[in-house]
């Protein structure tokens, strides 16, 4: 009974674990959710995720699982049904380069652009920008990521949707309709998939999250 | 059909050596493209544009970058000789072992043997931290993967080469035989290995690389910690 005690420890803000609850989603997994306060970490968390003590940890049949690609990972060779991945190796290959990417270049940047000001901010702002052109020629004239339907890249790129609130939030502009029409068309199409909307941050929670964080040091400039 | 596999590498890149080692496991026959850097190929730039990186694999014409992705893509298409385990559990065991190879292991080392004096010493708390974890995850196992060398040997492999060579230059034992027994002996074992022993870089021509890299991130440290006084 591959169904019995999933667990996910994650927090609501997290782009990590909300990609986590996409996955388990969409397979229909029926799962506990642990919400973590980062400050005061449960002994249980610490438990499960000894190495990094962060989150998401997934616990399945009491093991548990750390990093979102590699529980993304676990959750799709577990449940097999609506595959999160491609069958194609190189198609699955062209997935994790890009998820890989999102983490190690995007991730990084997006938070840079939010404690930086003046000019050194215009300059991480191309650069995320050009970033966002790399992704825009991955995704070419598909719907998604992953095509027809939503993939694994998709659900990686879910922190392009905490970027966009960010932007509102403190009065950015960074990833608009204008010069990026191929991504602003997927971001609408993912935000009404049925399933994706469920696992993305309340709008308003999240817009505060932000200004409450970081307005300062925009309004500063 | 004939099969087309070409690999992009340069002459010491960790990264490479990882798809080098995959390949021979596997008996799959290649054509290496050697790359002499900082003169990258157009080959290269047109092959990975937005890394414009080592390695990069191409197979019958199209290309991977990023050496665990090429890595997982070689294991999923020639399917003799298996790197990652059959268990979903064991393999993202294996790939969480890989990646904190690469996020925290490879960066907390590189700090030790960069650093001189306090700042070294406080390097070492948590490079020796790292260490312990892969210590743990080797009791009872020969290699990582068991039995066998598998997916986190090869991604941990630079280990059993680079270790040695930089202890070496900066006269720091790091990964000492008696607080590290496990992984002292899988450095050995993995070094002596059939596949593995015969493609290490030369190594006197990795000291002087090493040591240069070594001298100019003390030399920029230097600089800039005098020039913010």
């Amino acid at each position: 009974m591959a169904e019995e005690g999933v667990k996910l420890f994650g927090t609501w803000a997290s782009p990590f674990s909300r990609r986590i609850e996409v996955a388990l989603k969409l397979k229909g997994v029926e799962y506990e959710y642990i919400e973590e306060n980062l400050t005061n970490k449960s002994p249980a968390l610490l438990n499960y995720n000894p190495v990094h003590k962060q989150i998401p940890v997934l616990v399945h049949n009491g093991k548990p699982v750390a990093e979102s690609f590699v529980i993304m990972e676990y959750i799709d060779e577990t449940w097999k049904h609506n595959p999160i991945l491609p069958a194609d190796p190189y198609e699955r290959a062209m997935a994790r380069f890009w998820a890989k990417y999102i983490d190690e270049k995007f991730w990084p940047a997006a938070k840079k652009v939010l404690v930086t000001k003046g000019e050194e901010q215009k300059g991480v702002i191309d650069e995320i920008q050009q970033q966002m052109k790399n992704l825009e020629g991955e995704l070419k004239e598909k719907k998604f990521f992953g095509g027809e339907s939503f993939g694994f890249l998709d659900i990686a790129a879910n922190i392009i949707i905490w970027l966009v609130v960010a932007q509102e939030a403190l009065g950015m502009e960074i990833l608009n309709e204008e010069k990026l029409p191929i991504l602003h068309g997927w971001l609408q199409r993912l935000l009404n998939d049925a399933v994706f909307k469920e696992c993305v941050p309340p709008k308003e929670r999240h817009l505060d999250f932000f200004k409450v964080k970081f307005g300062s040091s925009i309004a500063s400039k | 059909m004939a099969e087309e596999v070409k690999l992009f590498r340069t002459w010491s890149s960790p990264f490479a050596l990882r798809v080098v080692w995959a390949l021979k496991i596997k008996g799959i026959e290649y054509e290496t493209i050697l790359e002499n850097f900082p003169n990258k190929s157009p080959s290269l730039l047109q092959y990975n544009p937005v890394n414009k990186q080592v390695p990069v694999l191409v197979h019958n014409g199209k290309p991977i970058a990023e050496s665990l992705v090429i890595l997982e893509y070689i294991d999923e298409t020639w399917n003799q000789s298996p790197l990652l385990p059959d268990d979903p559990n064991e393999r993202a065991m294996a790939r969480f072992w890989a990646k904190f190879g690469d996020d925290k292991v490879l960066t907390s080392i590189r700090s030790v043997f960069i650093k001189q004096g306090k700042e070294q010493q406080e390097a070492l708390v948590p490079a020796m931290e790292n260490l312990k974890f892969l210590e743990e995850e080797l009791k009872g196992k020969k290699y990582f993967g068991g039995e066998k060398i598998g997916f986190v040997d090869l991604a941990l492999g630079w280990l059993a080469n680079l270790i040695s060579i930089l202890e070496e230059i900066v006269g720091l034992k790091v990964v000492d035989e008696e607080e590290f027994p496990l992984l002292y002996g899988w450095m050995r074992d993995f070094a002596e290995a059939e596949i593995i022993r015969d493609n290490w870089p030369p190594r006197d021509k990795m000291i002087v690389k090493f040591q240069a890299r070594i001298d100019a991130a003390i030399a920029a440290s230097a600089a800039s910690s005098s020039s913010s006084k």
